[in-house]
């Protein structure tokens, strides 16, 4: 690739050159690492299920005779540890055969890797010495190239996506052949715990998801409720009023805020602010829950103070200063400035916040898997226990599971709930952040 | 030279709006305006010229103290406004801004309605006791802005869908609706085409009729043109200042020579 440049150097001597230098070279390294990295990728998936699939059929037909999937699968694995050294018991001579012709196998396939890739990295090499002339499009190359490859990066998440959502989609309809959607839609009992094996004893089950849900709701308001009216506050304080000092100390205080995991959260709310509840509702003569909505959403709230006041505060700062100077220059105060000049122009900014925000404390799970219970109940009391959707999710999955019952499925039901319903609220948000918003140029 | 400004004005006999003395502005180590005096006269437009950076915008700030908004920024000297010291701590700013308007240099209308823009004013100082107050305000502010006919059939649209010209006589009759006694403008015709730069100029010309107008200027013809009065500043101190036509035809400095020559600057 260097010689790239340095043939390149010397063809312009005199004859002017289409591209610039440093071009043929990024086009000759793109051009051979691209193929030669995918062929490494590609290779290195493929080793494993093609190896297998020789070995397996190069046993003995009678060794693998009365075995089904499962008993196949042990075969192989024992075979590969017979190959990487470890022996347990005595192998019956036809494994440790396999086992050799294993190592010699993934011994040529690495060999025959190197090789092969050598050689087409040579051809690559060769067929990129032989475009460089005067008027070869370089530049147009490398743009090309790379183009592509940002097409493939943005394309990842955009497939990612649609496979998380098929998938989802795929397991809800399992589900839904075990239980009827009307049940599951408005049903209000959640009762998962069915019977995994004959043996076991347990209930019926009952999967409406209305209790769950409303219980995600009450914790996702309360966590609203405290994040929405401190975020902004603090935003417009440190924005427009703070002295310089004061700034400088509170943003990377909040900043610090965001950083801490959910789980030390978790425990600050089961720990510390649910028992000090508890003892100040008894004080006042009222029942507290152990495992209050309000704890669980109180501390998430807390959470998500930095999100919603970092977002508006960046949308804050984004307002032209001529804004300002024209609100001042007429006699507005500060806060008449703020309250109809500023917060307007920055609301789209703002609403992104709290949007992303709501996402959060829909899709929360450490803090109210620790500090929420687990019991659903249709209440909307934020001194009672409720449990949230994230929680069961946890619950359903956690544990002794097999993935063919209602009991597994229900998990993957909840999931797609939580994610039309986040992709609704995003949805409306937008809607109502266009018709309001105050566009400055 | 420094004593320029004892020289009576012949355009207007009227007693001095706005008088300063002795103002020095540092922005943090620098020192941006040096020993400044001037006197406005009231119901006429006094210029103020001078190359980038000679301080005239700031200046210029210091007399609605809009200076204030800037944290490194201080000011020092007096400065009276109908024999009233604007510094005083009894002086509120938000009524001194209300009292002197000021437009800048960029159109900065608000992301509003073009109604709500001129009303803006008027609401936050309680000028008006009824909606059909309010209307009567916006109205005439936008009649004596010289948009009224390009805009009354669209009262309800933002103000930034306006060209650049309207956007600038928009911001003009917003600051006149809080009824002000002086105007000040920074270079209020630097982002506009000619067609523009005239309309403007010749609302300022009927502006003179009312109040006290203040304009800073880059353009030697503007301030030919619209002023009665010209001050001209160099490296934050006040060179020369006199009625315009003295400025032009019969310079007392070298430097003001120069400048307007096209020597320096």
């Amino acid at each position: 690739m260097i010689n790239r440049l340095a043939a390149k150097a010397i063809r312009d001597n005199g004859i002017k050159m289409h591209s610039m230098i440093s071009y043929h070279g990024m086009f000759s390294a793109l051009l051979i690492l691209v193929p030669v990295l995918t062929l490494i990728l590609l290779w290195l998936v493929f080793k494993g299920p093609v190896t297998d699939s020789i070995i397996m059929n190069g046993l003995p037909d009678l060794a693998l005779v009365g075995r089904d999937v499962g008993g196949v699968q042990l075969v192989l694995a024992e075979i590969k540890s017979v190959a990487s050294g470890r022996i347990f018991g005595t192998p019956e001579p036809w494994k440790i055969d396999a086992a050799g012709r294993f190592l010699e196998i993934s011994n040529t396939a690495d060999r025959l890797l190197i090789g092969v890739v050598a050689a087409l990295a040579l051809v690559l090499l060769l067929f990129a010495r032989s475009r460089v002339s005067h008027d070869f499009r370089a530049r147009q190359g490398v743009e090309g190239i790379v183009s592509g490859l940002m097409i493939l990066c943005s394309t990842i998440a955009v497939f990612t996506t649609i496979g998380i959502v098929v998938s989802l989609t795929y397991e809800t309809i399992r589900f839904l052949d075990a239980v009827p959607l009307s049940e599951f839609l408005f049903g209000t009992n959640w009762e998962p715990q069915i019977p995994l094996r004959e043996d076991q004893i347990a209930a019926e089950g009952a999967f409406g998801w209305l209790p769950v849900f409303l219980g995600t709701l009450v914790i996702t308001v309360i966590a609203l409720l405290v994040a929405v009216p401190v975020g902004l506050f603090s935003a417009i304080y440190l924005n427009e009023f703070a002295p310089k000092k004061m700034r400088s100390f509170v943003k990377p205080m909040l900043e610090i805020l965001a950083g801490v995991p959910t789980i030390v959260y978790g425990f600050f709310a089961i720990l510390v602010v649910a028992p000090a509840m508890r003892s100040f509702g008894q004080s006042i003569g009222l029942d507290v829950a152990p495992n209050t909505a309000l704890a669980a959403g109180g501390v998430m709230g807390v959470m998500l103070i930095p999100f919603i006041s970092s977002f508006a505060d960046d949308a804050l700062s984004a307002v032209p200063q001529s804004l300002r100077d024209g609100a001042l220059a007429l006699g507005a105060t500060r806060g008449e400035m703020m309250t109809t000049v500023l917060f307007p122009a920055a609301l789209p900014g703002i609403v992104g916040g709290v949007l992303l925000a709501v996402s959060r404390a829909i899709g929360e799970t450490m803090i109210v898997v620790m500090a929420a219970g687990l019991i659903a109940k249709m209440t909307i009391n934020p001194l009672d226990s409720v449990t949230t959707v994230t929680v069961q999710i946890v619950t359903l999955l956690i544990g002794d599971t097999s993935f063919d019952n209602p009991k597994t499925l229900a998990a993957f039901a909840l999931g797609m709930m939580l994610f039309l319903v986040t992709l609704m609220i995003n949805i409306f948000a937008l809607r109502v952040v266009r018709k309001y918003r105050e566009a400055y140029d | 030279m420094n004593d320029m400004r004892k020289i009576e004005p012949d355009v207007t006999k009227t007693a001095a709006k706005i008088t300063a003395r002795e103002v020095n502005v540092h922005y943090g180590d620098t020192h941006a305006i040096k020993n400044v005096d001037v006197d406005i006269a009231d119901k006429t437009v006094t210029a103020f010229i001078g190359p980038s950076g000679c301080g005239k915008s700031t200046f210029l700030r210091c007399l609605n103290r809009m200076n204030d908004t800037i944290d490194i920024c201080r000011v020092a000297g007096r400065i009276e406004l109908d024999g009233r010291d604007i510094n005083h701590k009894s002086v509120d700013p938000v009524q001194l801004r209300a009292q002197v308007g000021m437009v800048f240099q960029k159109p900065n209308p608000f992301p509003k309605s073009i109604y709500d823009n001129i009303a803006y004013g008027p609401r936050i100082h309680g000028l008006a006791h009824s909606k059909t107050d309010l209307d009567e305000i916006v109205e005439k502010s936008l009649r004596r802005g010289a948009i009224w006919n390009e805009v009354k059939d669209r009262l309800n649209q933002p103000g930034t869908g306006l060209s650049g010209g309207q956007q600038q006589r928009l911001c003009i009759a917003r600051a006149i609706a809080t009824e002000p006694e002086v105007l000040l403008m920074d270079e209020p015709c630097s982002a506009l085409d000619p067609i523009a730069t005239a309309q403007v100029e010749e609302l300022i010309d009927e502006l003179r009729q009312t109040y006290s107008v203040v304009i800073v200027t880059h353009s030697m013809q503007q301030a030919a043109r619209v002023s009665q009065k010209t001050a001209f500043f160099h490296l934050g101190s006040l060179v020369e200042f006199n009625d315009t036509d003295q400025i032009f035809t019969n310079p007392q400095d070298g430097r003001t020579e120069s400048y307007i020559t096209g020597k320096i600057g």
